[in-house]
């Protein structure tokens, strides 16, 4: 029976060892912990749809015309922006904006066939004919006018800082970061940002896939900063007055964009037209004070970029 | 084709740098803990057997992300400190792979037949001379192969961090995307980057096959 106790002996101190191992504690957390970051969507706006349109040369539009509805390519988490409740149902500024271009073309947005794609994929989403259109804070940037074209910008953000509600160390802004815990999605512009400009240490960054991860991280006081468009921070801010806010003090303009095929310039000429008469007749201002305005920040529609 | 390699050249190398150190870390990890769950399971000691069990049968048919979401997002609810996240990492690749690492070293003890740790006991051997003399290594180089697959599933599971703030090979495609190279030659580059790292792999497995060969 020797081996017996051996094998005994040998198992106990090995798993006493296992589980010392896992016993770290953490420290406790000052604030609560428990605020949701999601919501339930509401009415969606009320488009007319536009009769006999049609878009010569747009080869985008023969594709819509041909399915009788539009693939659009949106986000799903974005609160306010574009957000997917939990009964499945679609809100938020940019699905609006999606829907009113839509219904410009002359196509039901009750129709509208969504497709999640997430930022690393939008060119090739795009380019590759998945999607006939793209809703979803996408920035203009030079160097995606070489893959992709933009019909806009519908809306000018900047970056800017989310914190806890109790927390002031951060209210300088940018400037505010240096020896602090900032959060963003994985790979994207701000968090780039950040890291050219060393805003803080390179080991308090973290990167998650998605911003609500981020948001979690936040309120479990595993990070002191979420950053990313002020539009997108307002819209988790909204969802959790009691625990998050906005600094408010945008460091960069980030202008959002239609993104659409290349070389379809027809289609973009035509998204651009829609989109001005929205901002002269009313109907930006009424889409973003349903969705965006919520967060208590009044917005005016930009200049339009024609190129 | 080359540029977007050569532009980018410090992204890929801190990429493929934390790959090479998670898989590292946490490959020596899995192997080390794998043979001691191993261990459990064929032991006398019926709690030992159950521990093992349950472990196996849990982490086993549990997915990866799953895993990796539990140490960042639930641990962290329940107020459990964390480690650095390239830790936690290690942590998670570490006791998913050890599951598989188990039950292909039982596997391989198995193989060897009991009369052996009876002629072992026989001379006077203790039960650790047993295990580390005469059955583990017999065992080890029967599995050499399913070992190896099992490594290289773990490099490429590696890929899973970049979801958990760990900007490993897979994290490079979402910066390629805006700083807007093309994906199709980032992807096609990653690719190149991990047949680097795993053809070592194959060529050690055959080696270690031929050194331990019997006939």
């Amino acid at each position: 029976m020797r081996m017996r106790n051996l094998v005994a002996t040998l198992g106990v101190a090995a798993l006493a060892l296992t589980v010392g191992a896992c016993g770290k504690d953490g420290e406790p957390a000052a604030g609560g912990g428990g605020g949701s970051t999601t919501g339930d969507c509401g009415e969606l706006h009320k488009f007319d749809v536009a009769t006999g349109v049609d878009v010569p040369g747009s080869a985008t539009f023969a594709k819509i015309k041909a399915r009788g509805n539009a693939v659009v390519g949106v986000k799903a988490d974005q609160p306010n922006l574009g957000y997917k409740d939990a009964n499945g149902k679609r809100c938020g500024f940019d699905i609006e904006i999606a829907r009113m271009v839509s219904a410009q073309l002359g196509f039901d947005p009750e129709k509208i066939e969504y497709k999640e794609i997430p930022s690393a994929n939008r060119e090739t989403a795009i380019a590759g004919g998945e999607i006939d259109y793209y809703v979803g804070t996408y920035s203009i940037t030079d160097k995606r006018k070489k893959l992709v074209s933009f019909a806009g910008p519908y809306f000018i953000a900047g970056q800017d800082l989310l914190v806890r509600k109790d927390d002031t160390s951060m209210d300088a802004g940018k400037d505010g970061l240096k020896g602090k815990k900032v959060c963003s999605a994985t790979g994207s512009t701000p968090i780039q940002k950040v890291k050219d400009e060393g805003l803080t240490e390179p080991n308090n960054i973290s990167e998650f896939k998605t911003y609500s991860e981020c948001v979690s991280q936040l309120l479990d006081n595993k990070t002191d900063a979420v950053t990313t468009d002020d539009a997108i921070l307002k819209g988790y801010a909204a969802n959790a007055p009691d625990e998050l806010r906005v600094v408010g003090k945008p460091f960069s303009t980030e202008k959002y964009g239609i993104g659409l095929p290349l070389a379809d310039k027809a289609l973009r000429d035509k998204v651009n037209a829609g989109l001005e008469a929205s901002f002269t007749d009313g109907t930006w201002k009424a889409v973003y004070d349903e969705t965006l305005g919520k967060s208590g920040s009044a917005g005016t529609p930009p200049q339009l970029e024609k190129y | 084709m080359l540029s977007v390699l050569t532009d980018n050249w410090e992204l890929f190398r801190e990429g493929f740098w934390t790959t090479l150190r998670l898989f590292l870390v946490s490959g020596v990890l899995s192997l080390l803990l794998g043979t001691l769950l191993a261990t459990f399971r064929v032991a006398p000691v019926t709690v030992l057997r159950g521990i093992g069990t349950g472990y196996v049968n849990t982490l086993r048919n549990t997915p990866l992300t799953l895993v990796f979401a539990f140490l960042f997002f639930g641990a962290a609810k329940m107020q459990l400190g964390l480690p650095t996240f390239f830790w936690a990492a290690v942590t998670a690749l570490t006791v998913y792979t050890s599951a598989f690492v188990c039950e292909v070293v039982r596997s391989g003890i198995n193989t060897i037949p009991p009369g052996q740790a009876e002629a072992a006991r026989a001379v006077g051997m203790t039960f650790v001379q047993v295990l580390t003399i005469v059955v583990l290594p017999q065992a080890y180089r029967a599995i050499v192969p399913p070992m190896t697959s099992i490594m290289i599933a773990l490099l490429k599971n590696t890929t899973i961090a970049a979801g958990f703030s760990v900007l490993e090979a897979g994290a490079i495609p979402a910066a390629m995307a805006e700083r807007g190279e093309s994906q199709m030659l980032t992807l096609l580059w990653i690719t190149i980057g991990f047949l680097i790292l795993i053809i070592p792999l194959v060529f050690l497995q055959r080696w270690a096959e031929r050194r331990t060969a019997v006939a």
